[in-house]
C-alpha cells in the first residue's frame, strides 16, 4: 500500500484536472451546463480527498477544521443569498481564492527562508536536497503568485464592498496612478532583491521583506480598485477571476501540484478571454477600465434640453394592451427591485392578449454579462423570448412600445451622439427608434455611470416613476382593468 | 517533478484549452461560466492544505490555516452559486418544453 499510495494520489489529481476541463466544456453550452458543474464538483472532491491521504503532512486536525469551517460558511452564505446579489458573491469567493493562493506563497517563502537560514548552503542552486528548499524558478513563481493572489484578494473585496453598497463613492485623488506605479516598482525591486539575496540576509530581514512584499501587493489591489466605478465592475471581477487562476497555477508549480497548475491556467486563460469579451461589449479597452477614470470627462458632456414627461400606469397599460409588438428592456433596477417575476407576469398577460412580447438584453445589462438572463430564467421566461442586442436592434423601428425597466446607460442615445460623453461609442439598445418608450424608474437621477440620459427627454419617451416591482404590479392591475 | 520546459508546455497547453473552451460561448452563459471557473480555481484549497501540512512554526500554521479556510470558501461558495444559477436554466427549459 505504501508504494501504491503516491501513484493513486497522482492519478486522483489527473482525474480532477480532467473533470475540471470536461465540466467547464459542458458549462459552455446551455444544453449541458447543468451537469458541467457536477463533473467539476466531483473533480474537486476527488482532489481534496487525495490530498488528505498525502503521506508526510502534519497538522491534519487543523486542516480538517479549516476545510469544514470554510466550506460550511461559504455553503451557508451561498445558499441564502438572493440571486440579485450573485455578482458580489462571485467577487467575494474569488477574493477568497486569491487570498488562499497568496497564503500558500507566503507560507512556502517563509518556510524556505527559515530552512535556508538554519541549514546554510544546503539549498545551493538546482539540486534541492529537501522539500523545504525551493528551486530558483519555484521561488520566482512563489513571489509572482503571492503578488497576483494578494492583488486579486484585496481588489475583489473592494469590488464586493462596492457592489454590496457598502462603498458608494469612487475614491479618486491626484497622483493616484503615480502612487500605484511607485508601489508596483517598489514590489518589483524588493522581490528582485530578496531573490538575488536568496534569503541570505538573515531570517529576520528575509521575513520582513516577504511580509512587506505581500503588504505592497495588498495595497496595490486596494488602490487599483477604489477608483473604478460600478459600471465597470463586471469587467474588473472577471479580470480578478483570471488573475486568481494564474496565481493558483503559479503556486501549483511551487508545490508541484498538477491539478492546481492545469486548473489554474485553464481559468487564467478562460478568464482573460471572458474579460476581453466583456470589455469589448462595452466598447472599452481593459487599460481604459483600469487606468482611465470613468466619468472624468463628464463635466464637458452636453446638457440636454427639454423635460421628462411622466405617464400614469393606467395609460401605460392601455398603450401596451393595444400594441402589436412590445419589447421589454430589463436592467439592474429590475434586479434591485426583485421585479423579474412581476415583469414576466405582466408579459404573460400581454401575450395572452395576442401582443408579441420580447425581452431585449444588452450584453452588459446588470452587474455582469448574462446577469439579466439569469434573473429572467429564474422567473421562468423561456429562451426564445429573450433577444440579444444584435438581433433586436433592427426590430425597434417596428416595435410599438418599449418598456425600459431599470435600465439606463445601456439605452442612452448619448453613446451614439455625444463624443464628449464617457460612454461614447458603447453599443446600445436602440430603443429611441421605437414608436413609444416607457421608462420605469425610481426617480430623476442619473444611471450608474452618472450620465444624463437623453432618452428620458425624447419626444416619444414617457416616464413611469416608481420602484420596478410596484410599477409592474400596478401595470398588471391596470391591464386587468382594461378588460373590465 | 515538473520543471523548466515541461512546466512551460503544461502552462501553454492548459492556456489554449481554457481559451478554446470559452471562445464560442453564448452571452447567456457568461455569468455562469465566470462563476464556474471561479469554482474551478477553488482547487487552491488543495495547495493550501499541502502548505498547512508543511507548516512547522505557529506563524506558518496560522497562514496555512487561513489559506485552507479561504480556499475551502472559494470552492464551496463557487459551487453553490454556480449550481443555483444553472438550476434556473433547467427550470426555464422545462417550461418552454411543456
Amino acid at each position: 500500500m505504501e508504494t501504491l499510495l503516491p501513484g493513486l494520489i497522482k492519478a486522483s489529481y489527473f482525474l480532477a484536472a480532467l473533470l475540471f476541463i470536461i465540466g467547464l466544456k459542458r458549462m459552455s453550452s446551455p444544453r449541458t451546463a447543468r451537469t458541467g458543474i457536477l463533473w467539476a464538483g466531483v473533480g474537486m472532491l476527488v482532489a481534496v480527498a487525495a490530498t488528505f491521504a498525502l503521506p508526510g503532512l502534519h497538522n491534519r486536525e487543523l486542516m480538517l477544521t479549516a476545510v469544514v469551517l470554510g466550506t460550511a460558511a461559504a455553503w451557508w452564505s451561498g445558499r441564502r443569498v438572493a440571486m440579485t446579489a450573485i455578482p458580489q458573491m462571485v467577487a467575494l469567493y474569488n477574493g477568497m481564492g486569491g487570498g488562499a493562493a497568496a497564503a500558500i506563497g507566503l507560507a512556502e517563502l517563509i518556510a524556505a527562508a527559515a530552512w535556508i537560514n538554519v541549514h546554510p548552503g544546503q539549498c545551493a542552486f538546482a539540486a534541492a536536497p529537501s522539500a523545504a528548499c525551493l528551486a530558483p524558478s519555484a521561488t520566482v513563481l512563489a513571489y509572482v503568485g503571492l503578488f497576483i493572489g494578494a492583488v486579486s484578494f484585496a481588489g475583489s473585496l473592494i469590488a464586493f464592498a462596492k457592489l454590496q453598497g457598502w462603498m458608494d463613492k469612487r475614491f479618486v485623488f491626484s497622483g493616484q496612478r503615480a502612487l500605484n506605479g511607485v508601489i508596483l516598482l517598489a514590489a518589483l525591486v524588493l522581490g528582485a532583491w530578496t531573490l538575488t539575496a536568496d534569503f541570505g540576509v538573515g531570517l529576520q530581514v528575509s521575513l520582513l521583506a516577504i511580509v512587506v512584499f505581500a503588504a505592497l501587493a495588498l495595497a496595490l489591489g486596494l488602490l487599483m480598485t477604489l477608483p473604478i466605478g460600478g459600471a465597470d465592475m463586471p469587467v474588473v471581477i472577471s479580470l480578478y477571476n483570471a488573475l486568481t487562476g494564474l496565481a493558483v497555477a503559479f503556486e501549483g508549480y511551487v508545490l508541484q501540484n498538477e491539478a492546481m497548475i492545469i486548473a489554474g491556467m485553464v481559468v487564467g486563460a478562460a478568464g482573460t478571454l471572458l474579460t476581453q469579451l466583456m470589455a469589448r461589449a462595452m466598447n472599452r479597452s481593459l487599460g481604459n477600465v483600469l487606468f482611465g477614470s470613468f466619468g472624468a470627462a463628464g463635466g464637458a458632456a452636453q446638457t440636454i434640453a427639454g423635460a421628462q414627461k411622466p405617464i400614469e400606469a393606467a395609460d401605460a397599460a392601455v398603450m401596451m394592451a393595444y400594441a402589436e409588438r412590445v419589447a421589454i428592456v430589463p436592467g439592474y433596477g429590475m434586479a434591485v427591485a426583485q421585479a423579474q417575476h412581476k415583469v414576466w407576469e405582466f408579459a404573460q398577460a400581454l401575450i395572452a392578449r395576442g401582443v408579441k412580447v420580447r425581452f431585449a438584453i444588452h450584453p452588459v445589462a446588470g452587474r455582469m454579462p448574462g446577469h439579466m438572463n439569469v434573473l429572467l430564467a429564474e422567473a421562468g421566461v423561456p429562451y426564445d423570448l429573450i433577444a440579444d442586442m444584435d438581433d433586436i436592434n433592427p426590430e425597434f423601428p417596428t416595435t410599438d412600445v418599449v418598456l425600459v425597466i431599470g435600465a439606463n446607460d445601456v439605452v442612452n442615445p448619448v453613446a451614439k451622439t455625444d463624443p464628449s460623453s464617457p460612454i461614447y461609442g458603447m453599443p446600445i439598445l436602440d430603443v429611441a427608434s421605437a414608436k413609444n418608450v416607457i421608462v420605469v424608474k425610481r426617480g430623476k437621477g442619473t444611471g450608474f455611470a452618472g450620465i444624463e440620459n437623453a432618452l428620458f427627454y425624447a419626444d416619444n419617451a414617457r416616464m413611469l416613476y416608481g420602484d420596478g416591482q410596484a410599477a409592474a404590479a400596478s401595470l398588471i392591475a391596470e391591464l386587468k382593468a382594461v378588460d373590465g | 517533478m515538473i520543471d523548466g520546459f515541461l512546466a512551460l508546455y503544461i502552462f501553454m497547453l492548459a492556456a489554449f484549452t481554457g481559451y478554446e473552451i470559452i471562445a464560442r460561448v453564448p452571452v447567456i452563459l457568461h455569468t455562469p461560466l465566470m462563476s464556474g471557473s471561479n469554482f474551478v480555481h477553488g482547487i487552491v484549497v488543495v495547495g493550501a492544505m499541502v502548505a498547512l501540512g508543511h507548516a512547522q512554526t505557529p506563524l506558518e500554521q496560522a497562514i496555512g490555516f487561513v489559506g485552507v479556510l479561504l480556499g475551502a470558501g472559494n470552492a464551496a461558495g463557487g459551487y453553490v452559486v454556480t449550481e443555483r444559477m444553472l438550476d434556473m436554466f433547467k427550470a426555464s427549459r422545462k417550461k418552454e418544453g411543456g
